[in-house]
């Protein structure tokens, strides 16, 4: 019998391996794109040195959503009801805001059914990460349309989708979301990146990722296939991220380079391959989603970036401590404020 | 006393006025939008610190300005605080009603109106006095746009100068009302007096109605059940609330956000709590099983409506196991009509809210203390036994306006049920989430954020294991739903305890909820005109304890009286008892969107009765 020489795993800055990160066994198809971002989240979250019992998981219902069950089993993590994630997400973040919450959710779960609360959860600007994997269709019953899907696409039956897309990212912009971007499944440097950003950012965080379902929309005829992403991607910029830790000082041209520094002081890097686009302008960048969306390309990378405008707990003004462990002495006012009150009603 | 107390009586054949004392039902008719609000709690709080037992109700449209509006400020010596059937005295101010208030009314009574309205003709039994408002308001109310709101002060003092109210009481009543701005408490008093010299000019006494002091308010005070429970929730330790508006819980997170700005503003200047008004009722929820889940004391207030789009949160709540509150101020059914009347139709759809198999806890508060106490309850048991609970409030006792004994400072010390801290998993080593170590069902539950590598758990719905992991076994389902039942078979001997009055009756009554102050009025009723005993069992929870089968058993005929069309509270004891006790239930229902009053009771219960 030969034994397997013995390596140490290479630890992060809070001594964890990327083994520590990694959760159940996918039940996903095999090649689904949901299983690649969750590839990214453990890479990304063991590379920020993120402790993963500080993340709360959320999602709504969805192949999309299943998915946190399939990395960081060390995390909390809610699996709530279809298209409600965002206030489940609202109430854990508020009730403890030393937490790090990463939401997953799908087209179908954000753009239909959960669009009440997603709208509202991005013009809050509560922190959290909020990731729509986004393949165009309902997975889970079986290939239906969805409210992002493409206008002419085509699903495996032949029904063609007559209606326009919803675009998530706009939409979040328009509404005050704090960071926003595409990506795709299959992409691994440039989601990785945002990622790493989306992990800095103290507002929300809105990353739709274009992730094909090889069961019901990896075909001709649609626009969220491998394929179609192969042939229209078009990326913004080149991404780069510098975490606060890794004092790396690298030049860059500012001509060619956006550099935004994020609230934990960790860089941003954004090199333009487009070279008017400055995703600090709110108003140019919901203009040119529009406009690539009629040219029909799939626009990927930082599409807007702010990092002045504060967040719903500093809106809210709440205390340092998170609610949830306040003690008795500080949630139970004294006996003199029940007399006070009393008084007043006499 | 209401049919033996009549107004006029004859005596040596001839009308002889009697003299009705601390005795009386007074009704105002206004337009609302008006201002008559102001008015009328100055009237109330009046005869209040003048000792009389008091009790204040609005009838008030869904509408901002221009509809019909009544208040009803009832003076009792005997403390009865329900709704009077008959009105005494009105106070009629708005053209489009005073004709049928008028018509409406048992002779005797008396009318004070505007006198454009000139009511005086249509009928000879009742008691008119006519009141020149538009003159008198334009010498003490110089500002023009002012006067539709100083006119209604007016009647103040023309009751006060009938009724014989202190105005000493009245002036302090106004300085309360006004406190923070002294030129409109002045303009309101010199309304107020321009009135009472109206009426001590101009109108003889001739109905026989007096308030007369009396020691009865000693220490009390005057409260809306809404603000009770707001106060009852900030001393529960609230940290998280979450709402939509919606008639007539509004004002329930309206007054917390009110005293925590107060009282739960840390020395740092920051907040102890959150407030959110959410998008709607699903997300109002939603964010409270989120704070729950991440271990906030968290709750939102609704009403109907805003209970039905919560039955999914709700169930998932039960499935998951996630501690809640939720106030259900109860008003009349869906959309458009009767929002702003009162009801308990929220009873069985409440208990069993949402898909699968369902059951919730309900604390059912009858006064404004128990808005208070039941605030802490329901906290306690929604930790306790990690479910959502709902405290079912309703409109009558949520906006209306109580004489309530000073709360006490809650003795007991705040419990967060079982959670396992960092130290209990150092210990243990680790945890199944949904274990019933303990045989009460209430597994131990960790929170999010707690620093330990065995801390997480994954919370999902129906499908899981004792260690909270993904199954569809048929085994773990039914395994899970037996515990899950199982919790609320312990909540039995947890919920507050009805409140019982046994003596040796065959008769028992059963209510809850503000149908109680029309009960305990109406066994006088039945006792004084009727000579009928009854014994009575006000419930304050379901799951049922103990002594509501007992109580059934101990009675042949059990009157269920409650304020809605379907019986539906018998029909969940019906639920509840053993097949032979359940012949014995019989159902008063009342869904006219008024308060319950005794009347309308003792006259159902003596036509069953067959009397």
């Amino acid at each position: 019998m030969s034994t397997t020489p013995t390596s140490t795993p290479k630890l992060n800055r809070v001594g964890l391996s990327v083994v520590d990160y990694r959760g159940g066994k996918t039940t996903l198809c095999a090649g689904c794109g949901h299983n690649a971002i969750s590839e990214r989240i453990i890479d990304a979250m063991y590379e920020m040195g993120v402790a993963p019992e500080r993340v709360a998981k959320l999602s709504g219902i969805g192949c999309s959503s299943k998915s946190p069950a399939y990395f960081m089993g060390r995390s909390h993590s809610f699996n709530a009801v279809h298209g409600r994630m965002p206030s489940v997400a609202t109430g854990a973040m508020l009730a403890n805001r030393n937490l790090l919450a990463l939401g997953v959710s799908g087209d179908g779960d954000s753009a239909s059914i959960g669009m009440g609360q997603f709208v509202h959860l991005m013009r809050r600007n509560l922190p959290m990460i909020y990731i729509i994997e986004d393949n165009g269709v309902y997975g889970l019953t079986k290939g239906q349309f969805s409210a992002t899907a493409d206008l002419g696409s085509k699903l495996k039956t032949g029904v063609i989708n007559d209606l326009p897309p919803i675009d998530t990212c706009a939409m979040a912009i328009t509404l005050g979301a704090t960071l926003v971007g595409r990506s795709f499944s299959g992409d691994k440097k440039q989601l990785h990146s945002m990622l790493k950003a989306a992990i800095a950012h103290q507002g929300t965080v809105m990353l739709d990722v274009v992730s094909p379902c090889v069961t019901f929309n990896d075909h001709e005829g649609s626009t969220k296939s491998y394929k179609y992403m192969k042939d229209h991607d078009e990326p913004l910029q080149e991404i780069s991220f510098v975490p606060v830790f890794e004092d790396i000082a690298v030049e860059y041209d500012p001509g060619s380079t956006v550099e935004v520094t994020m609230h934990d002081g960790s860089r941003l890097r954004l090199r333009k391959l487009e070279e008017d686009y400055d995703p600090t302008d709110r108003i140019k960048s919901i203009t040119r989603l529009h406009e690539a969306h009629d040219a029909g390309e799939v626009l990927t990378g930082v599409f807007y970036v702010n990092t002045q405008t504060p967040s719903f707990i500093d809106l809210l003004n709440l205390t340092e401590q998170p609610l949830a462990t306040l003690p008795e002495s500080v949630v139970r006012p004294g006996r003199e404020v029940l007399e006070q009150a009393m008084e007043e009603l006499r | 006393m209401a049919t033996t107390d009549v107004a006029l009586h004859e005596a040596s054949g001839r009308l002889e006025p009697k003299r009705v004392v601390n005795n009386m039902s007074i009704q105002v008719a206004t337009v609302n939008g008006s201002g008559s609000q102001s008015s009328n709690t100055v009237l109330l709080r009046s005869i209040f610190q003048m000792g009389v037992p008091v009790s204040g109700k609005n009838l008030f449209p869904s509408n901002i300005a221009g509809l019909p509006t009544w208040y009803t400020i009832r003076a009792n010596k005997d403390g009865y605080v329900a709704r009077k059937k008959e009105i005494d005295f009105v106070v009629a101010m708005n053209s489009e009603t005073a004709q049928e208030d008028v018509m409406s009314l048992a002779p005797g009574a008396a009318v004070l109106y505007d006198e454009p309205l000139n009511l005086s003709s249509l009928r000879s039994d009742l008691i008119f006095y006519s009141v020149p408002y538009d003159k008198l308001v334009a010498p003490v109310c110089p500002e023009a746009k002012l006067r539709k709101l100083v006119k209604n002060m007016i009647y103040v003092g023309v009751v006060a100068k009938l009724l014989e109210i202190d105005m000493g009481e009245v002036e302090k009543a106004i300085r309360k009302q006004f406190a923070k701005k002294a030129k409109a408490a002045n303009l309101n008093l010199s309304a107020v007096q321009a009135g009472y010299d109206y009426a001590a000019s101009n109108l003889p006494k001739r109905d026989p109605y007096f308030i007369q002091r009396m020691d009865k308010t000693q220490g009390k005070i005057i409260i809306d059940g809404n603000s009770a429970a707001a106060l009852g929730c900030m001393f529960a330790g609230v940290t998280f609330v979450s709402w939509y508006p919606i008639t007539p819980s509004s004002s329930l997170p309206e007054s917390i956000i009110e005293y925590m700005k107060r009282f739960r503003i840390g020395p740092d200047g920051k907040a102890t709590f959150a407030i959110i008004q959410a998008e709607d009722e699903l997300a109002a929820i939603g964010m409270v099983v989120g704070a729950g889940w991440a271990g906030a004391r968290a709750m939102t207030a609704t009403a109907g409506p805003g209970i039905s789009l919560m039955a999914e949160f709700a169930g998932l709540a039960y499935y998951a196991e996630i501690p809640g509150v939720i106030w259900d101020i109860q008003r009349v059914g869906p959309s458009t009509g009767l929002p702003t009347r009162t009801s308990q139709g929220d009873i069985l759809s409440t208990a069993f809210l949402s898909h699968g198999d369902t059951k919730h806890i309900l604390l059912i508060p009858c006064s404004a203390e128990e808005c208070f106490t039941m605030a802490q309850d329901a906290f306690e048991l929604a930790e306790q036994f990690q479910t959502l609970v709902f405290v079912m409030s309703d409109l009558d006792l949520g906006m209306n306006n109580w004489m309530a004994d000073p709360f006490h400072y809650p003795e007991k010390p705040i419990k967060r049920g079982k959670v396992l801290a960092k130290e209990d998993l150092d210990r243990l080593g680790g945890f199944a989430r949904y274990k019933d170590v303990d045989g009460d069902g209430i597994g131990y539950r960790t929170l999010p954020g707690t620093d330990h590598p065995a801390a997480a758990y994954f919370t999902r719905g129906s499908g899981h294991n004792e260690k909270s992991q993904y199954s569809e076994r048929p085994d773990d389902f039914e395994h899970n739903m037996e515990r899950i039942n199982r919790k609320f078979e312990t909540a039995r001997s947890f919920v507050p305890r009805p409140e019982v009055s046994t003596g040796k009756s065959k008769i028992g009554i059963i209510a809850y909820g503000t149908s109680h102050w029309a009960i305990i009025e109406s066994r006088d009723q039945l006792r004084k005109e009727y000579g009928i005993e009854t014994d009575y069992l006000r419930l304050r929870a379901f799951p049922f304890t103990r002594e509501v089968h007992e109580f059934v058993k101990q009675h042949d005929r059990v009157y269920v009286v409650e304020q809605n069309r379907d019986a539906q509270m018998l029909s969940l004891l019906k639920l509840d008892l053993e097949p032979a006790l359940i012949t014995r239930l019989r159902s008063i229902a009342h869904i006219h969107g008024l308060p319950l009053d005794a009347r309308s009771v003792t006259d159902e219960l003596m036509t069953m009765e067959g009397k």
